[in-house]
C-alpha cells in the first residue's frame, strides 16, 4: 500500500501537468481514398490510442475486407456509421480524440465525396487548424482547391497541407516541391494567413509521429511535432467584448445574473457596459464563476453576470463596452453555404440564429455564387445544396453583429426553414465597410472624371451628328417586367437601324449579367444599376449612337438622376404601359409566378414600388398598341424632337 | 498556460455549460437522464454550475432495470438528497416486463425491454421537448458522429441520415409537437477528461469504480459480481473473493469487473493510462452483434 500511496504522489505531479493542456481542434479533409482515415487511424495508434480490443475488432474487419492480404487497415478504426461502411465512403462529420502530454486534440473527420461542402463546412466552424490530404501521386486537385476554399471560407488560420503516400513515389523531393509550388499558386487567391506543407506516408508512418528516414531532404518538422506547437492563442479575439446574453437567471427576488459565454474580448467586475440593441449603460457589478466571483472572464468561459443598474436585459441582447460598440442592424451582407435539400427561395421567411438570437429573415439577394472548385464567380441565383454565394440578408429587426473576419461568434448565423425546422443554410457576415461600397449612392459623387479636363477627342459631337445623320439620344424604356420594354426596343431598333441610322439596345437583362452581376435588388442596388447603365449610354452617345434602354427602373428619383447625369436633351423616357395583371399573364421570364412561390422579394409592382413617371415624353400602352404602333409612336418622338430628320 | 487561454479541462467545462444553458433557454420542459454512473455525475455537476445559485430547473430522470447494483442505487439517493435534485424513478412494469430476467433472457432482449422501453415510457409520460445524456463521442463508432443536438422524431427514433448539421455553437433546437432533442453536453470529453475533472472538481462517484475485495463469478469471461441472492450459481461456477473494481456501471449480471487495486481516483487514471482494453469491453450490450450499438440507438436507446 505505502508502495502505492508513493506513485500516486508522483502521479500527482503528472496530473497537474495534464491540467495545464490546452485544446487544438483541427479538421482533416481530403479526396476519397487520399488517405484521410488511414492518417488519422496513425495518429491515433502512433499516440497509442486505440486500444487492444479496439485493434482486435479492426484486425478481425481487416481480415473480412480482404484488401492487402487482410493486413492491419488502420482506416477502419475511423468509420463511423454501417450504411457508410457498406457504401465504403465516410458521408458524415465525424469526430476523434486524441490527447499527447501537450495538448489534447479533438479532430473533425470530414468526408471527401464531392457533394459534401456541407459537411466540411460543418467540421470547419469550429476548428483552429485544418489538415489537406493531397496524394503525392495525383498533386492538386479540384477536390483540393474546393477543400482549401472552405477552410478559408469558414476563416481557419492555419493549414497544413499533408502530401501522402510519399512511399509511392519514391519519396521525391521534386514531386513534393512541385506539389508545393502548385499549391501556393493557387492559395495566393485566398485567405490562409498560416501555410505548412508537410510529406508524409500515413501508411508507414512517415513524418506523422516519427520523423522520416526515408526523405532526409526534408528537414521540417513532423505533422504531430507541428500540432503540438502551433501557437492558436491569438488567433483569438481578445479586443471586442462581446458578451451575449445566453438565459437570464433569477432564483430569487435578491438575485439577477445574466448567463452567457463570452464571444471576444475580456469583461471585467467594474466595466461599464452598454445594452445593445437597447443603448442602456450600465456597470458590471460582478462576474461570478461557480468558484465565486472572479474579477474578470475571457473567451470561452460561461459565466454569469450581475449589472450595477435595474435595466432591461434579455436573452439575445449583447453587453458591450461603450467605446467599441459592435454593428446593429436588420440587414447584413454574408456568404452563405446551403446545407438543405430544399433550395433556397428569394424572400422566404427563415428562422435565423446568430448567438443567442432567434430572428425571422430572408434572403434578399444572392449577389453572386462561387463555383467551389474553380473559385469563379457566377451570376446569382438562389443557393442549392452544397453552394455558396454571397447574399444579402434581411431581418424583421435590428440584432448586433460584426464580420465574421474579426469576430467568429458574433459574425455567424445559420438559416432554418420554418416548416420543417432543419437547419437549411450556414452564413458569415461579410465586413461592411466592403459590401458597402458597391452600395454606396455613387450619382452625386465627384470623380476625377466629372472635373472639367480638356477634351481629348479631336471629333466634335457636331461632326458625328452629320456624320451618321441624326442627334445621339438616350431613349429609357421604363415599366414592369413584361410590359414589353425589350420587345419595343429591339422592334425599334430595326426600324431605325434599316433607315440607315446607328443605334443600339442597352437590354437590363444583359446588364444584370455582365456589367452589374454583383449587384441584388434592393432600392440602392437598382439604383447602382441604372447609374451603371447611364455611363453606359453616355458612352454610346458620345460615340454618336442611339441608345434604347430597355430598364424597369422603378423608382422616379433614381431616374431623374440619369436624366440629369446624360443632360437633358440626350435623354427621352417612354413609359410602357400595361396593367399588373397583363405582365402577370404574359410573365415572360416567370418572375411572378417566383415571387408569388415567395422564390423572389423586390418584385417590382408586386413586393416593390414601381413609381409611375409624372412627365414622361411618351406613354405606351402595349396592352392596348400592337408593337407596329408603339414603334410608330416612338419613331414619332424621336422626329418630333429631332433627334432624326422628319424624312 | 499562458494569459487568457483555459486548459483543456476548462474548455469542455465551458463548452458543456453553455450547452446545457441553452437548452433551458430554448425548450420548455427539458428533462436530465440520470444514470448514476460517473459521466452522469460530472454532467450533474456541470449542471449545478450552469446555474448556481439558482437550483436545477430540470428534474433527473433515472431508468431503473431493477438490477441495477444496490450500491448504485444507495448512491443516487444521497447524492440527490444532498444537493436537493427532484429526481424522477421509472421502471418498465408491463407484464412483459415483469416475466423477463437478465439471466435468462439475454442482453439484447434485457436492454430493450428494461432500457429503451422504459426509457420511452418515462420520456412520453413526462411529456419531455428534450433530454440530456452523458454519452461522449470517443465511447463507440457510432457516437463518433452523433450531434450534440440529437434530433428524434415522434418515435423517439435516431435517423442517421436525418440529422442537422451543426456549426459554430449554434443548436436548432426547433422542433414540432412530439418530437425532440438528445442533448449531450459530455460530447467532446474522453474517458480520461472525465476522471482528470471528478478528481479536480471532487466530484463524489459510486464506491463500485474504485477497488475492493468482492464476491466474484467468473462467466463467459466476464467477472460478474454477485451483489445480490438473485444472481444464481450455475453448475460448476463458484464465488471467490477478488480484488476488483468497475470502469463502467450497469445491470449486475451483465456488467463486468476488472482487475485492479485502483482505490484513488489518480489510480484509477494512471491505470487508464498504461490500460490496453476501452471501457465499453465491459458492457455484455456491444458484444451482440456487429453495429449493435447503432441499431439500438434508431430504435430509441441513448
Ligand atoms: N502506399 C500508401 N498507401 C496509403 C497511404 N495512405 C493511405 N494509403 C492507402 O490508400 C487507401 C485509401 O486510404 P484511406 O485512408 O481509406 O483513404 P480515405 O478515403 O482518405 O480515408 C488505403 O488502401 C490505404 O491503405 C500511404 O501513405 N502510402
Amino acid at each position: 500500500m505505502t508502495n502505492s500511496r508513493l506513485i500516486a504522489d508522483d502521479f500527482e505531479m503528472l496530473l497537474e501537468e495534464q491540467d495545464r493542456k490546452g485544446m487544438v481542434r483541427l479538421l482533416t479533409a481530403g479526396s476519397v481514398d487520399d488517405g484521410k482515415s488511414t492518417l488519422i487511424g496513425r495518429l491515433l495508434y502512433d499516440t497509442r490510442m486505440i486500444y487492444e480490443d479496439q485493434l482486435a475488432a479492426i484486425r478481425r474487419d481487416s481480415a473480412r475486407k480482404g484488401g492487402d492480404g487482410g493486413a492491419l487497415d488502420l482506416s477502419l478504426l475511423t468509420d463511423g456509421l454501417r450504411a457508410e461502411r457498406e457504401q465504403g465512403i465516410t458521408i458524415d462529420v465525424a469526430y476523434r480524440y486524441f490527447s499527447t502530454l501537450k495538448r489534447k486534440f479533438i479532430i473533425a473527420d470530414c468526408p471527401g465525396h464531392e457533394q459534401y461542402t456541407r459537411n466540411m463546412a460543418t467540421g470547419a466552424s469550429n476548428c483552429d487548424l485544418a489538415v489537406i490530404l493531397v496524394d503525392a501521386r495525383h498533386g492538386v486537385v479540384r477536390q483540393t482547391k474546393r477543400h482549401s476554399f472552405i477552410v478559408s471560407l469558414l476563416g481557419i488560420k492555419h493549414v497544413v497541407v499533408a502530401v501522402n503516400k510519399m512511399d509511392l513515389v519514391d519519396h521525391s523531393q521534386e514531386v513534393f516541391d512541385t506539389i508545393v509550388r502548385d499549391y501556393a499558386n493557387f492559395a495566393t487567391r485566398l485567405e490562409l494567413p498560416d501555410l505548412r506543407f508537410i510529406p508524409v506516408s500515413a501508411l508507414l508512418g512517415d513524418n506523422v509521429v516519427a520523423a522520416s528516414t526515408s526523405m532526409p531532404w526534408y528537414g521540417g518538422e513532423t505533422l504531430l511535432h507541428y500540432l503540438e506547437t502551433v501557437h492558436i492563442a491569438s488567433d483569438r479575439n481578445l479586443i471586442d467584448m462581446r458578451f451575449p446574453v445566453q438565459l437570464v437567471n433569477r432564483p430569487n427576488l435578491d438575485f439577477r445574473g445574466y448567463c452567457g459565454t463570452v464571444a471576444s474580448g475580456v469583461i471585467r467586475r467594474g466595466d461599464d457596459v452598454v445594452v445593445l440593441p437597447s443603448g442602456a449603460v450600465t456597470r458590471i457589478e460582478s462576474v461570478i464563476a461557480f468558484e465565486g466571483e472572479v474579477p474578470e472572464a475571457f473567451p470561452p468561459m460561461a459565466v454569469t453576470v450581475t449589472l450595477a443598474d435595474d435595466v432591461d436585459v434579455s436573452r439575445g441582447d449583447v453587453l458591450v463596452h461603450p467605446g467599441n460598440l459592435s454593428r446593429l442592424d436588420n440587414a447584413f451582407e454574408a456568404m452563405v453555404v446551403w446545407m438543405d435539400e430544399e433550395p433556397m427561395a428569394l424572400g422566404k421567411q427563415y428562422v435565423i440564429r446568430h448567438t443567442t438570437n432567434t430572428v425571422n429573415g430572408q434572403v434578399a439577394s444572392v449577389r453572386y455564387r462561387v463555383d467551389v472548385n474553380t473559385l469563379g464567380r457566377e451570376p446569382g441565383a438562389p443557393l442549392a445544396m452544397n453552394e455558396v454565394g454571397r447574399c444579402t440578408v434581411r431581418l424583421t429587426r435590428k440584432i448586433c453583429f460584426d464580420p465574421y473576419a474579426s469576430n467568429h461568434v458574433t459574425g455567424a448565423f445559420i438559416l432554418v426553414n420554418r416548416s420543417t425546422n432543419r437547419t437549411a443554410g450556414a452564413g458569415m457576415i461579410v465586413d461592411r465597410a466592403t459590401s458597402l461600397r458597391s452600395l454606396e449612392d455613387h450619382w452625386d459623387r465627384e470623380t476625377l472624371e466629372s472635373l472639367p479636363t480638356p477634351a481629348l477627342s479631336r471629333i466634335s459631337a457636331d461632326e458625328r451628328a452629320r456624320m451618321l445623320g441624326h442627334r445621339p439620344v438616350t431613349l429609357l424604356l421604363t415599366g414592369l417586367s413584361g410590359s414589353g420594354k425589350t420587345t419595343l426596343a429591339y422592334a425599334l431598333e430595326r426600324r431605325l437601324f434599316d433607315a440607315g441610322l446607328s443605334v443600339c439596345v442597352l437590354d437590363g437583362r444583359r446588364m444584370r449579367q455582365t456589367v452589374s452581376r454583383d449587384l441584388g435588388y434592393s432600392e440602392s442596388e437598382r439604383s447602382e444599376n441604372l447609374r451603371r447603365a447611364t455611363d453606359v449610354a453616355r458612352v454610346l452617345n458620345e460615340a454618336g449612337l442611339i441608345c434604347l434602354a430597355a430598364f424597369v427602373a422603378p423608382s422616379a428619383a433614381v431616374r431623374n438622376k440619369a436624366r440629369q447625369a446624360l443632360g437633358p436633351d440626350r435623354y427621352l423616357e417612354v413609359h410602357v404601359s400595361a396593367p399588373l395583371d397583363v405582365c402577370r399573364e404574359r410573365d415572360v421570364s416567370g418572375i411572378y409566378t417566383k415571387a408569388d412561390s415567395e422564390q423572389l422579394a423586390d418584385v417590382p409592382g408586386v413586393s416593390f414600388p414601381y413609381e409611375q413617371p409624372e412627365q414622361p415624353d411618351l406613354v405606351l400602352e402595349t396592352d392596348r398598341l400592337s408593337v407596329g404602333d408603339s414603334v410608330e409612336r416612338m419613331l414619332e418622338l424621336l422626329r418630333d424632337r429631332s433627334v432624326i430628320t422628319s424624312r | 498556460m499562458t494569459a487568457y487561454s483555459l486548459t483543456h479541462l476548462r474548455q469542455l467545462e465551458a463548452e458543456s455549460i453553455s450547452i446545457i444553458r441553452e437548452v433551458v433557454a430554448q425548450f420548455e420542459n427539458p428533462v436530465m437522464l440520470y444514470s448514476i454512473g460517473k459521466d452522469s455525475s460530472v454532467m450533474v455537476h456541470l449542471a449545478i454550475k450552469a446555474f448556481h445559485p439558482a437550483p436545477l430547473p430540470f428534474s433527473l430522470l433515472h431508468v431503473d432495470t431493477t438490477w441495477k447494483f444496490r450500491e448504485m442505487i444507495e448512491f443516487r439517493d444521497q447524492f440527490c438528497a444532498e444537493h436537493h435534485l427532484r429526481l424522477i424513478v421509472h421502471s418498465n412494469r408491463t407484464p412483459e416486463a415483469q416475466s423477463l430476467s437478465p439471466l435468462i433472457h439475454g442482453s439484447k432482449r434485457w436492454t430493450d425491454v428494461m432500457k429503451t422501453q422504459a426509457l420511452l415510457q418515462a420520456l412520453a409520460a413526462g411529456n419531455y421537448d428534450a433530454a440530456f445524456g452523458g454519452a461522449r463521442r470517443d465511447e463507440e463508432k457510432s457516437r463518433a458522429k452523433e450531434r450534440v443536438f440529437s434530433f428524434r422524431d415522434v418515435h423517439h427514433q435516431w435517423d442517421p441520415k436525418n440529422q442537422r448539421p451543426e456549426l459554430w455553437q449554434i443548436y436548432n433546437g426547433r422542433v414540432h409537437k412530439g418530437e425532440s432533442i438528445r442533448v449531450f453536453p459530455l460530447s467532446n470529453w474522453t474517458e480520461l477528461d472525465v476522471w482528470q475533472y471528478i478528481h479536480r472538481e471532487a466530484i463524489p462517484v459510486v464506491p463500485l469504480y474504485f477497488a475492493a475485495v468482492r464476491p466474484i463469478i467468473e462467466r463467459d469471461g466476464l467477472l460478474i459480481l454477485r451483489d445480490d441472492e438473485r444472481i444464481p450459481l450455475k453448475p460448476g461456477e463458484t464465488v471467490q473473493p477478488r480484488l476488483i473494481r468497475f470502469r463502467t456501471l450497469g445491470c449486475a449480471p451483465l456488467t463486468g469487473a476488472i482487475e485492479s487495486d485502483a482505490i484513488t481516483v489518480p489510480e484509477i487514471i494512471a491505470e487508464m493510462l498504461v490500460a490496453t482494453t476501452s471501457e465499453r469491453q465491459g458492457r455484455a450490450i456491444d458484444h451482440d452483434e456487429a453495429g449493435s450499438m447503432e441499431q439500438k440507438k434508431r430504435e430509441g436507446y441513448f
